[in-house]
């Protein structure tokens, strides 16, 4: 039985969050975002040039995700340099984690660069880059629908919870771990990210996902408010 | 854009920058903090120098020594120019100039300086030894990543603290750091020095590399011996403007061995 | 039952409620959804009356016709060159459109413009892919032999210019300077003394921080008499 959390949150809570956006001054919209010890930055430059040509859309821009981690970001091993399976799905996942929100209609033939980095992993990466990648947007000033929104959930032994770190992830104890990443459009509650490892029941996933709600709402105002707090 | 150069190489007839610096006057607001990936690495830090930034961080790994060195440990430095840090860098494997960078500027100074003793770095005679492995990243490009990029990697190694190593499993234990850090005698310091139009300048920004006809990195130590050079550019030198050069790096390496040594 | 939740002038994020019931009126940088109307936009909230507009704080230049805007030369062929105008893809210059005389085919255009130089020029024609077409011929438009190039963004280019110009002429005066600014957000400076002309630099980059500021007219002139006044 997972009876207290190793951390001593509790078990809707998410770790400390910090958030602040424009860092980057030669990208066309930048953020930071860190939750617990998980800091992700991003970078957005576009829309600008497709090549090959061959790529390019008449009809609207693309966006193009990267997803890497630094060297010196993971938990124990050093991360090798360049892509992997995982980097490379994690960018697919967080380009349809943001593209509901966007509109690039306005930039046909255009690709729209994000570029996510992770200085520090504690669990929750993906989420972090998405959350990271979504204020990076709107500081570029693209036309969004709703900001996007990211946390992980899941169920570790007996209870559900929200934002898990890695002991947690790694807890394979009793009934073992289900960890879901999720994302969302804040306002209407409305799933653009959905991915999960381990097992859960139909009413626990549910559950959960009203939970996530909840933590997305949370993690809402900490990106609005970065976003705000650069022009005070 | 031509008149941009235009504009300096007009300045520069007048004793001016675009910014207002002296020619020999490194940029305000160069600042080092240690410790960015605590959790993560064993060593990290970031270095600003004004808008342009770095981050580096240290992991160490175990290797069996090189047959004719078996009593020492070794470093390897890697850098990536981030297509997150300037819309001139494109995604993929380091490119040449970063290769140069890694190699000329981290690699070089660190590894003949005699910053780190490599003989500390023996675990067992002949099978195993602690290589440090250094990876730098830019955050943020505007010029001069070169310096940025030598000094944070030092104040990254000056940060990082031995892993524990487990004899018995031969395995290293990343969740429990010792306290026992690397020692640093030596603070190996680049400075690059730039020639536009016959004038001699330090620390140039995004605009003034665009119109570096040669540059020269030079790495110092305290005593103000050399311990790496790094031509760069096509037009040629001669060895006074060299020693020029050296006279400026190593002037310039003494104020930012200044900040580094305040931690 | 209609209710306006933000104020004129607040800042505002993507996805934020602005307004309840059908009374509002939703104009650029918003869409009603249902009885809301919601921001799309990181921008300034502007309550005119029953319409409620954003002004974003940033985003890229996207070409429209009538446009004046400063650009440099990238590439050239027999009967074009392409100009860089800060969108994802080059402009063109005809060689029929750089002045009244006539040129001869298969002349060298470098004689006229050549690579890397900067020129003023009025946008004619923008496609529906956004290939934009350029015109040197017409008052003001010319190369700039001279200067520099300081690069805000482009939705703060109202803000330097100001009501009627009133902004940007006072800079000019104040700082005896040279200035264009293009809608594109490229503005060129020249100034005989390169101290003023700094000066002038500072205050541009000044509204480029704080357009979303008011009484920034007064802050811009208070700042350019105090600098002026001091020996750096």
């Amino acid at each position: 039985m997972y009876k207290k959390r190793f951390d001593g949150r509790k078990f809707e809570e998410i770790r400390p969050t910090e958030a602040k956006a424009g860092i980057i001054k030669r990208a066309d919209g930048s953020a930071m975002f860190t939750i617990g010890k998980t800091t992700a930055l991003a970078a957005v430059y576009g829309p600008r040039e497709l090549h090959p040509k061959f790529k390019q859309d008449p009809s609207k821009g693309i966006l193009r995700c990267n997803y890497n981690m630094m060297a010196f970001s993971g938990s124990g091993d050093r991360v090798k340099p360049g892509t992997s399976r995982r980097s490379r799905e994690i960018s697919l996942v967080t380009e349809g984690a943001l593209n509901p929100v966007l509109d690039l209609t306005e930039f046909p033939g255009t690709v729209v660069d994000v570029f996510i980095e992770i200085i520090q992993s504690d669990a929750g990466t993906r989420c972090a880059g998405i959350c990271a990648a979504a204020m990076a947007l709107a500081d570029a000033g693209f036309p969004m629908k709703d900001l996007v929104s990211a946390v992980s959930v899941g169920r570790v032994d007996d209870k559900l919870l929200v934002d898990l770190n890695k002991e947690e992830e790694d807890h394979h104890e009793g009934a073992g771990v289900a960890d879901i990443a999720v994302a969302m459009m804040p306002r209407l509650g409305k799933l653009t990210l959905l991915q999960m490892d381990g097992f859960v029941s139909r009413e626990d996933l549910a559950k959960v996902l009203e939970m996530a709600k909840d933590a997305c709402k949370k993690i809402y105002d900490v990106q609005k408010n970065a976003l705000m707090e650069k022009y005070k | 854009m031509k008149i941009i150069r235009n504009h300096i190489h007009a300045l520069l007839e007048k004793n001016e920058r675009l910014d207002g610096r002296k020619f020999d006057e490194l940029r305000k607001n160069i600042s080092i903090e240690y410790g960015i990936s605590p959790k993560s690495a064993e060593g990290s830090a970031r270095v600003k120098f004004g808008n342009t930034e770095v981050v580096a961080g240290i992991k160490f790994e175990v290797i069996k020594p090189y047959p004719d060195e078996p009593d020492k440990g070794t470093i390897m430095a890697g850098v990536e120019l981030l297509p997150l840090s300037s819309p001139e860098f494109e995604s993929g494997p380091p490119d040449i100039k970063a290769i140069e960078l890694a190699r000329a500027v981290v690699d070089r100074g660190l590894r003949e300086s005699g910053a780190i003793d490599f003989k500390s770095l023996c675990i067992k005679k002949g099978e195993k030894a602690w290589v440090i492995v250094i990876d730098v990243y830019s955050i943020n490009d505007e010029g001069n990543l070169a310096d940025a990029m030598g000094l944070c990697a030092l104040a990254a190694l000056k940060d990082a603290k031995f892993p524990k190593y487990d004899e018995k499993t031969e395995k290293i234990v990343y969740e429990e750091r010792t306290t026992k850090g690397l020692g640093i005698k030596e603070l190996p310091i680049p400075i690059t020095v730039v020639k536009i139009k016959d004038k001699i300048l330090v620390d140039p920004t995004l605009e003034e590399e665009n119109c570096v006809e040669a540059r020269l990195t030079i790495t110092t130590l305290e005593d103000g011996r050399i311990c790496a050079l790094q031509k760069g550019g096509e037009t040629p030198l001669d060895t006074k403007e060299i020693d020029h050069m050296v006279e400026l790096a190593t002037k310039k390496a003494k104020e930012l061995r200044k900040l580094l040594e305040k931690k | 039952m209609s209710e306006l939740l933000i104020k004129d002038k607040d800042i505002v994020v993507p996805g934020q409620e602005l307004a309840l019931g059908m009374d509002f009126l939703p104009n650029s940088g918003t869409f009603r959804d249902n009885d809301k109307i919601i921001s799309s936009q990181l921008g300034l909230a502007s309550i005119n009356g029953r319409v409620i507009r954003i002004i974003p704080l940033n985003g890229k230049y996207a070409p429209k016709r009538g446009d004046t805007v400063i650009g440099y030369i990238k590439d050239m062929n027999f009967s074009n060159w392409f100009v860089d105008i800060g969108y994802a893809y080059d402009a063109v210059l005809s060689s029929k459109e750089i002045s009244s005389d006539y040129i001869e085919r298969g002349a060298d255009l470098s004689q006229f413009y050549d690579l890397g130089d900067v020129i003023v020029a009025k946008i004619t024609n923008v496609s529906k892919l956004k290939m934009t077409d350029l015109s040197m011929r017409g008052p003001g438009l010319r190369k700039l032999t001279d200067g520099r190039i300081v690069k805000i963004s482009t939705v703060k280019v109202p803000r330097l210019i100001g009501k009627e110009g009133s902004m940007i002429t006072m800079i000019k005066d104040l700082t005896s300077t040279r200035i264009t600014a293009g809608q594109n957000g490229l503005v060129w400076v020249n100034g005989d003394d390169i101290r003023k002309e700094r000066i002038a630099i500072e205050a541009i980059n000044m509204i480029n921080d704080k357009s979303h500021e008011s009484n920034l007219t007064e802050k811009v002139k208070e700042f350019l008499e105090t600098r002026l006044k001091e020996n750096v």
